[in-house]
C-alpha cells in the first residue's frame, strides 16, 4: 500500500492489486459507518486505487493507514444484483473468436461469473465489473462506434460494462439489457456501485 | 407552475444553471458541477438575500437576458458587464429591482468570462441528486438555456443585501495558479517539472466548465503510457499525452489515466473561471 498526498485535503492510496483495493474500500466504508473515520467528501475506489477527497486531516490518515488491520472482502456483506441480458450483441461472434469458443459458449461462460463492481466512471451509472478470467479478457475495438445504445452488455480488457445511456464507446457488444442502470430520480439512482455483486442471466433473443 | 417564473429573451454563447453542486457522487461517475466561480455566484446571492445555496444563472463571455414574468430584485456579479432593466443602465455587484415584465440584460464580459445573475428566491428547477446544476460533462440538471425557455423562481427568502460594497474587479493580466506537486509528478523528468514552473503558458480557447486547457511548452515525461483509471480531484492538473497541463475544473470525469503532477487548491480555482482565452498563466509551486 502506498498513500500518496492529493492537493491539499486529498489522498490517493495505491494498492497492487483490484483485490486489495475492493478489501480497502470496504474497510474505508465501514470505518466511516462505525464512526472510527469521519466522513470524507469522495471515496473514488478504482482500477488499483482508492482516491479520498476532503479529508480533514489527511497526513493523519497517511500516516496511520499502513498500520491498518485490511480483512478480504466477503462476498455476504455486499448487494447482490441479478441483470437479464439478450445475448444479441453485434460483436458476439467477435469475442467467441477472441475466446475460441463457440457463441453459445460465451454465454454460457458470460452467465456463469460471479461480477462485481470494482469501479464506476465514464458516465454516471457506470461500472466497471470484473470477474471473468484473465484469458478471456479481451481488447477494445480497433474502431470505436460513434453510438453504443443504451443497455448494451460489453467487454473490454478485463471488464464487462452496461451503457447506461447510449454513447460513443469502444468495447466490444455481446448482449442487451432492459434493466435501467441509471436513473437520477429512482433512490439509488445507480444500481451499481462500487462493491455491487452482480450476475447476468441468459434471456430469450427476441430478435 | 408558479408565476414567479423568467423567459429566455437572449440565451448567450452558453448559459447554465448552477450552484453549489452535488459533491458526494464520484464514485458514482458524477462530476460535482456547481458555480464554477464560487465566491461571484454566493454574492450574488447574497446580495438578493438567498443563502448560497441557491441556484443561479452562469453566463459565458456574452451574458444573456431574461424577461420576468413577476417584480423581482435580481443582482449579476463575476465577469463585469453592462446591465441594463428595459433598456436602461441598472448597476452591477448591486440587487436591481426588475419589475413584471421587464427584461433584465447582463451583457458582454467587459473582462472576465462568467458574470452569475441571481434572484431572489432563486431558480427552482428540480434538483438531481441534491442540486440544480447543469453538469455539461455527464448531461445532469437542466439543459443550457435556450430563447423561449421558461424557469421557475422560488419565495424570497429575505430582504436583499445592502451592506456589501462589491469591488469592481479589475482586469487579470495573468493568471497565477498555485499547485502542490503530485500524485504523480514522479511520472515527469525534472526538466519537465522545471518547465511547468518557468514555462510562459496561456489560457487555450479550447477551455469548457470541465477543463481550463493551457497553451505553452509541453512537459517531459519520465516515463510513457497511462495509468490504470484513477480518481481525479477538482483542481487537478492533468497532463494528456501532448504535454500540455489541463486544470481540472467542475465538470471533470471522475476518474482518468493521464498522470496528475499537481493539483490547485479549490481555494483558488475562482480566477481559473474568469480567464479568458490568450490570458498569460503562471503555475506557482506552493512546497
Amino acid at each position: 500500500m502506498k498513500p500518496l498526498p492529493v492537493g491539499e485535503h486529498g489522498l490517493l492510496i495505491e494498492l497492487d492489486t483490484a483485490e486489495e483495493v475492493e478489501a480497502l474500500h470496504a474497510e474505508l466504508l465501514r470505518r466511516v459507518a462505525g464512526g472510527a473515520l469521519p466522513p470524507p467528501r469522495e471515496i473514488v475506489p478504482a482500477a488499483r486505487t482508492v482516491f479520498l477527497d476532503g479529508l480533514d486531516d489527511p497526513r493523519g490518515l497517511l500516516a496511520d493507514i499502513a498500520s491498518w488491520h485490511i480483512p478480504p472482502p466477503t462476498a455476504a456483506d455486499r448487494p447482490a444484483i441479478r441483470i437479464p441480458v439478450r445475448y444479441d450483441g453485434p460483436d458476439l461472434a467477435d469475442v467467441a473468436a477472441l475466446w475460441d469458443v463457440t457463441p453459445e459458449e460465451v454465454v454460457r461462460l458470460h452467465s456463469a461469473t460471479e461480477f462485481h463492481v470494482a469501479f464506476c466512471g465514464f458516465a454516471p451509472g457506470f461500472g466497471y465489473l470484473t470477474g471473468l478470467p484473465e484469458p478471456l479478457h479481451v481488447p477494445r475495438r480497433d474502431t470505436p462506434r460513434t453510438k453504443v445504445p443504451v443497455g448494451s452488455v460489453a467487454l473490454a480488457g478485463p471488464y464487462t460494462g452496461v451503457y447506461p445511456r447510449s454513447s460513443p464507446g469502444g468495447w466490444q457488444l455481446i448482449g442487451t439489457t432492459d434493466t435501467v442502470l441509471w436513473d437520477p430520480r429512482r433512490e439509488p439512482a445507480a444500481l451499481l456501485a462500487p462493491g455491487t455483486r452482480v450476475r447476468f442471466v441468459p434471456q430469450e433473443t427476441t430478435r | 407552475m408558479t408565476d414567479r417564473a423568467f423567459s429566455v429573451v437572449r440565451a448567450g454563447a452558453l448559459t447554465t444553471v448552477q450552484d453549489l453542486g452535488r459533491p458526494g457522487h464520484a464514485h458514482l461517475g458524477v462530476p460535482r458541477a456547481g458555480a464554477l466561480d464560487a465566491p461571484a455566484h454566493r454574492l450574488a446571492n447574497r446580495l438578493v438575500g438567498n443563502p448560497g445555496s441557491a441556484a443561479t444563472l452562469e453566463t459565458t463571455l456574452t451574458g444573456c437576458a431574461v424577461r420576468v414574468r413577476t417584480a423581482t430584485t435580481a443582482a449579476v456579479t463575476g465577469a463585469p458587464c453592462p446591465v441594463t432593466v428595459d433598456g436602461r443602465p441598472a448597476p452591477w455587484g448591486a440587487p436591481v429591482r426588475v419589475p413584471a415584465g421587464a427584461v433584465l440584460d447582463a451583457g458582454p464580459a467587459t473582462h472576465g468570462l462568467r458574470s452569475y445573475l441571481a434572484f431572489a428566491g432563486g431558480i427552482t428547477t428540480e434538483p438531481v441528486l441534491g442540486s440544480r446544476a447543469a453538469d455539461l460533462l455527464s448531461g445532469l440538471g437542466p439543459d443550457p438555456l435556450a430563447e423561449d425557455a421558461v424557469l421557475p423562481l422560488g419565495t424570497p427568502h429575505g430582504p436583499p443585501s445592502t451592506a456589501d460594497a462589491v469591488p469592481h474587479p479589475g482586469p487579470v493580466a495573468e493568471l497565477l495558479l498555485p499547485f502542490l506537486p503530485g500524485p504523480r509528478d514522479d511520472w515527469f523528468t525534472d526538466a519537465g517539472l522545471r518547465t511547468l514552473v518557468t514555462g510562459r503558458f496561456r489560457v487555450s480557447p479550447a477551455g469548457n466548465r470541465i477543463g481550463l486547457h493551457t497553451e505553452g511548452p509541453p512537459l517531459e515525461r519520465a516515463r510513457p503510457g497511462e495509468l490504470p483509471s484513477e480518481g481525479m480531484p477538482l483542481g487537478a492538473l492533468q497532463v494528456p499525452p501532448n504535454g500540455l497541463p489541463v486544470l481540472f475544473l467542475h465538470d471533470h470525469p471522475t476518474t482518468g489515466g493521464y498522470p496528475v503532477i499537481g493539483v490547485v487548491p479549490e481555494r483558488f480555482l475562482a480566477p481559473a473561471a474568469q480567464a479568458a482565452p490568450g490570458t498569460a498563466v503562471r503555475f506557482v509551486r506552493m512546497r
